[in-house]
């Protein structure tokens, strides 16, 4: 089991750990290009648009002879794409998408293990376990609380009394919270999965807490990034959703504050893998080491506080505070097999 | 056999085949797996039992009769109204109501959505007013669809009502039948299949859309939604394919009440008799220029709400007036994802229609072969029953499989052509059958008489007399295709990627002004090929009586 | 051996038969008239000999050569049809040309010289650059006439060409249909419903029922001696008279009034007389209640001074009788 958080702080042990490994046989360093590669790519991506094109954009200043065709699209689009051509892999790699969907596919045996240049920096709870790892994460993802200001003082309430989820069962809230469906989007299941990290996942804490939030819950809808957005045009007052859309929204004007539940956030990582077939691109490894070298991050770390080198520097709602300490302990091998079951007692309760 | 028959059947033949590739083949990957656990093992009814075993999930089934059922009644009725109101009373601005009822069907249904939010939402513009409603789940759903549908309804009644017996009405003014028994005894006998028709047209489209209830559905669960959920949320393929199996239901029942055989005859009404004088009634032509109006301003207050969205910089906090909304991200396909749309409806309009004009031919021209005919309507009219999604899956299941021959097709914009002419199939079916049914059934024995190859006859007097349809086949299948959005998620490549699904990401990611500002550009070069068709009818039509 | 041959042809269509056996001959030159009812399957066998429809069982020889399974394009015929089937985006040359380019090879020059003597004979020279529907029903005729002919076909097919017309024109259109037809000695086969049509055009009338052929002659065979009761009935008026053993047949203008001191058939008292121009319809009823209808020229009716309620009699010559085993239509006991 990983329980992440602890990992982190031993950062400096993994990191020689890893040193050592890499150079002594993991292969990794066979794989560095002596010469430049070209030809063409396609990567699948979960990555928002404005901040992909960027990273292609960089990435060709580097590799002007290879070509990157992206398919964007939100994670479970991009997921169930995959699953439907494993017969026959049409993307070479898939880059920033969440790392449940990525055990997924691993599961599968979908993924082919590489060891990009530079793993090393990468912390331990944001890799595979495996060795070369079958997937690297980039960035994680949290739950935070998108509140619309206007129409919560409208309630009679200020932001100071929105601090953690036990807030959010304040009668004042009464159908004024939108919160993603965790069977259709990532951040939904996140934000299920950390409360029940939170509440306590082998006593019925965590669900009982879910019953009581559920009768303040307006409407579950299909979309992480849906409540942001809502909360940002009025739709309503608090929306459950992660980090970046919030503070996009924030930063475009519309008047809401994010609000980062102080005992902590559920979360999932984007991440990078390779896609296993017969004949492996050259120039997709070439990606994946680029994808997770110090200039990628710098771009990823603009939208996303946390970035998994946990280089990140100083960001709103994490004042004074490292972002990743915002991050619960999570247990991905839990979850990655009870989430059939987590997501069949949450339609139980509240689908439909 | 006689020599011309061999042609024929090859060609028969080949339109079947084709029909099998693109829509019985894969259709059949995909349900096969609703049979089958998720290691490909045949289970039975086993997945049928579980949906229906869990509540959450055949609550589903209920709740999209629900709405379709209701978006049926509203949509037929309306558009019946309209109809009525454009060719039987005397009101001004015919023409303008006219093409102001279509405006729906020029955007994507998830824009319909996103202009309900912004009148019916919280911070509404109606909501402001005061009319509070609940605008996520049954209500916007529905309302999304009816304004999706009403056009279609519309667009039935009007040709019907438009081509009614005038002479009908005369005998029974001449008898002196009341008003009331008139609307019973001779305007509803006489549109009788229209009606059927058009609430079938109606029930399946409501049935079977994504784009509204995965915006405005909030946790109103119907099978669309499901089907996206049991896919892309949990990667459930097997129970996907066994919410697909389900959304086939308004076809089955089609078949069951025998409804396709109408559906099929429909074309069959031609321009007959004379056409009907409007008696002059103030009181009734008040009433219906209030009705028309009234759902012309709802259209055009979504319009308007959709344009404040892409020209203010960020709607509503920042109303500063811009035209950066037009700068679209270069990685949504920027700018060009628009002209890959045009492009792509382009080539499946071009494309579509000569497949369906030679299908449509081949079906009601040929001579015999009357088993292999009647598969062909059969097929020609299932599509308008097949969600884009389901398509779309089902075209990665068998098109994405290195044994099939056709696997070159995927990844390319051929599938999404592909995809798109088999999801817009059976309306432009009905339109080409309506025009060949009107060429005289004699012109085929005249050319066989004079040795004249078939081709010939075809190229030289069935084409040009069938223009107008083909016109029409053509605007139908591009404007479908610019605003499709569930047929092609699934299929679109890096290398070509569309409006349509441009508009659905930035409405995701709530960059909003752009998705505004992207649905205005599609409505934009939609009503300008609408325009360029209606003109070009008008100078055929201006070319034949001058002739 | 005829030009063209029927034989024992058999058709039908859903279980309903179309053509019963059916065997006719056509002679090199000749126009021949299928008459009938709507139904008895007269247009089935045209479309028969044009190879637009197939047979069940039976043969078709064209000139000698079987041609049961021979496409339509290769028998050689023209076709008119009676909604003229001409396509409306063409010009009358238009329409012409379009057979002639499929089948002659010849310069451009040649086909156009070629369609205007054509057009010349139907006399359209004057309408030849105009579209079917700026032409006049009789115009549209013609151009279909024109079109049929264009190719010189060995044979010409006419299904109702003139039923869509008025009756003036209908008239005039027979003569000059039947000229041209003659001029240029093609064997003609015509289906017609109109028995006067069939009467004044043809050389051989083939009188059909029922999917078979009642008869074969003459239209003055046909008129004089109908070989059936459904013949007799069908064509021109007839008197069916019931007998022992049997039913006598008369045409009413084979029915002389005499008067009472002459040899006379049969007695009858005026019940109503009908003025038709040049020959005037008297309706008399026998003392069993029998109608017998006597037409006369009009001129002689005058002289004659009947007014209904008279007592008339009536001659019945032999050799005008015609004995059938029933009656067919209304019958006169």
């Amino acid at each position: 089991m990983i329980h992440a958080k602890g990992y982190w702080k031993a950062k400096l042990v993994s990191l020689a750990v890893l040193a050592v490994l890499l150079f002594t046989g993991c292969g990794a360093g066979d794989r560095v290009e002596a010469s430049p590669v070209s030809g063409e790519i396609t990567v699948y991506t979960a990555i928002e648009n404005v901040l992909a094109g960027r990273l292609v954009e960089t990435f060709n200043a580097h590799y002007p002879d290879i070509t990157v065709n992206l398919v964007r699209d939100s994670t479970g689009v991009i997921t169930s794409r995959l699953i439907a051509e494993a017969a026959n892999p049409q993307a070479d790699v898939v880059w920033g998408t969440a790392a449940s969907s990525l055990m997924v596919l691993e599961a599968m045996d979908m993924l082919e293990p590489f060891a990009p240049t530079g793993l090393d920096r990468i912390l331990p709870m944001f890799r595979a376990e495996s060795n070369p790892p079958t997937w690297v994460g980039i960035t994680a993802w949290e739950t935070a609380f998108i509140v619309n200001l206007p129409e919560l003082e409208a309630l009679g309430l200020t932001i100071d009394d929105i601090r953690c989820y036990v807030d959010l069962l304040r009668p004042e809230l009464q159908g004024n919270i939108i919160m993603p469906n965790p069977a259709s989007s990532g951040t939904g299941f996140l934000t299920v999965v950390g409360l029940l990290e939170l509440y306590g996942r082998d006593t019925d804490a965590g669900w009982e807490f879910m019953d009581r939030l559920h009768e303040n819950v307006q409407d579950y809808i299909h979309s992480g990034a849906g409540p942001a957005n809502m909360a940002a045009t009025g739709e309503t007052v608090v929306g459950i959703s992660f980090g970046f859309p919030g503070i996009s929204r924030l930063q475009e004007g519309a008047p809401v504050a994010v609000v980062f539940p102080e005992r902590g956030s559920g979360w999932d990582m984007e991440a990078n893998a390779l896609i296993r077939q017969d004949e492996i691109h050259p120039a997709a490894q070439t990606f994946l080491n680029w994808a997770i070298s110090d200039e990628a991050m710098a771009i990823y770390n603009e939208a996303f506080p946390i970035i998994s080198t946990g280089e990140g520097g100083s960001y709103y709602g994490f004042e004074g505070q490292n972002p990743v300490d915002q991050l619960i302990d999570k247990c991905f091998v839990w979850i990655a097999s009870n989430r059939e079951s987590i997501l069949a007692e949450w339609n139980r309760r509240y689908g439909g | 056999m006689r020599g011309k028959s061999k042609g024929q059947f090859l060609l028969l033949c080949l339109m079947l085949a084709a029909f099998v590739i693109i829509m019985v083949l894969p259709l059949f990957a995909l349900f096969a797996r609703a049979f089958q656990d998720n290691t490909g093992q045949f289970v039975g009814m086993a997945n049928y039992r579980a949906y229906f075993a869990n509540p959450a999930l055949s609550r589903a089934l209920w709740n999209t009769i629900n709405v379709s059922l209701v978006t049926t009644v509203f949509s037929v009725t309306l558009g019946f109204l309209y109809a009525y109101a454009l060719t039987r009373t005397n009101i001004r601005f015919k023409r303008f109501f006219r093409y102001m009822a279509l405006i729906p069907i020029f955007i994507p249904t998830i824009v319909h959505a996103v202009g309900l939010i912004s009148l019916f939402g919280r911070q509404g513009l109606i909501t402001q007013m005061g009319f509070d409603i609940e605008i996520f789940g049954f209500i916007g759903i529905t309302l999304s669809h009816i304004i999706f549908t009403f056009p279609q309804a519309f667009l039935m009644f009007f040709v019907t009502l438009e081509y009614a017996d005038g002479r009908l009405y005369e005998a029974a003014e001449s008898m002196g039948v009341k008003p009331l028994t008139k609307l019973f005894k001779i305007t509803l006998p006489e549109i009788k299949f229209t009606l059927i028709n058009a609430a079938f047209v109606c029930f399946t489209l409501a049935f079977t859309d994504f784009g509204a209830p995965v915006v405005i559905g909030g946790g109103y669960n119907v099978l669309a939604t499901d089907l996206f959920v049991q896919i892309t949320g949990l990667f459930n393929f097997n129970m996907g394919a066994v919410v697909g199996t389900l959304l086939l239901i308004p076809a089955i029942l089609a078949f069951i009440v025998n409804r396709v055989t109408n559906i099929a005859n429909m074309g069959a009404m031609s321009a007959k008799s004379t056409k009907l004088k409007v008696k002059k009634s103030l009181a009734r032509d008040i009433f219906f220029f209030a009705f028309c109006s009234l759902i012309v301003l709802f259209f055009l207050t979504l319009i308007g709400a959709l344009a404040v969205r892409a020209f203010t910089t960020f709607f509503p906090f920042n109303m500063t007036p811009t035209l950066g909304n037009f700068q679209f991200s270069p990685v949504t396909g920027g700018v060009g994802s628009f002209f890959n749309s045009v492009r792509m409806s382009l080539i499946t309009a071009t494309v579509g229609t000569a497949f369906v004009f030679v299908y449509a031919y081949v079906a009601e021209k040929t001579d015999g072969f009357e088993f292999l005919r009647k598969i062909a309507k059969l097929f020609s009219v299932l599509p308008l029953a097949l969600p884009g999604m389901v398509i779309g899956v089902s075209y990665i299941f068998f098109f994405n499989n290195p044994n099939n021959p056709f696997n070159f097709a995927f990844g390319t914009v051929g599938i999404l052509v592909m995809a798109n002419i088999l999801s817009f199939f059976s309306v432009p079916y009905l339109t080409i059958m309506g025009a060949l049914k009107k060429l005289d059934r004699e012109f085929e024995s005249v050319s066989d008489s004079m040795s004249a190859p078939r081709w010939k006859l075809f190229t030289m007097v069935t084409v040009p007399l069938s223009l107008p349809a083909i016109l029409e086949t053509f605007m139908y299948y591009f404007v479908s295709s610019m605003v499709t959005i569930s047929a092609i998620v699934f299929l679109y490549t890096p290398r070509f990627r569309v409006a349509s699904i441009a508009i659905s990401h930035m409405h995701a990611e709530g960059v909003f002004a752009q998705a505004a500002a992207m649905s205005l550009l599609i409505l934009l070069v939609n009503v300008v090929v609408r325009l360029i068709y209606e003109i070009t009818i008008h100078l055929i039509k201006k070319r034949r009586k001058q002739a | 051996m005829s030009f063209l041959e029927v034989k024992n042809v058999v058709k039908r269509f859903d279980n309903q038969s179309a053509l019963n056996n059916v065997s006719i001959n056509v002679e090199k030159g000749e126009l021949v008239c299928i008459l009938g009812p709507s139904g008895c399957g007269k247009t089935t066998l045209l479309r028969t000999i044009a190879g637009l429809e197939t047979t069940d069982s039976g043969k078709i020889f064209i000139d000698g050569k079987d041609a049961t399974f021979l496409p339509p394009a290769k028998r050689n015929f023209g076709i008119v049809f009676q909604s003229y089937a001409l396509f409306p985006n063409m010009t009358v040359m238009g329409n012409v040309l379009f057979g002639l380019k499929q089948k002659v090879r010849a310069s451009k020059a040649e086909l156009r010289r070629r369609a205007e003597e054509v057009l010349e004979m139907v006399d359209l020279t004057d309408h030849s650059d105009k579209y079917p529907r700026q032409l006049s029903g009789g115009q549209q005729q013609r151009t279909a006439l024109a079109r049929a002919i264009a190719l010189s076909p060995s044979f010409l097919l006419l299904d109702e060409p003139l039923s869509a017309l008025d009756a003036k024109v209908r008239t005039k259109l027979r003569g000059e249909i039947r000229e041209i037809q003659k001029q240029l000695g093609v064997t003609t086969v015509m289906v017609t419903h109109d028995q006067e049509e069939a009467l004044t055009m043809a050389d051989k009338v083939i009188v059909m029922n029922n999917s078979v052929v009642e008869q074969v002659g003459t239209p003055k065979e046909i008129y004089g001696n109908p070989a059936t009761n459904f013949v007799a009935g069908f064509i021109g008026s007839m008197n069916f008279l019931k007998v022992d053993g049997g039913i006598k047949a008369i045409r009413p203008e084979r029915i002389k009034l005499v008067g009472r001191f002459d040899t006379f058939d049969l007695k009858a008292n005026v019940s109503a007389v009908e003025f038709k121009g040049p020959l005037t319809r008297v309706y008399a009823r026998t003392k069993n209640a029998a109608e017998v209808s006597i037409e006369l020229p009009s001129q002689s009716f005058d002289n004659m001074n009947i007014r209904a309620g008279a007592q008339v009699f009536l001659r019945l010559p032999e050799e005008h009788i015609s004995r059938y085993t029933e009656a067919w239509g209304e019958i006169a006991v």
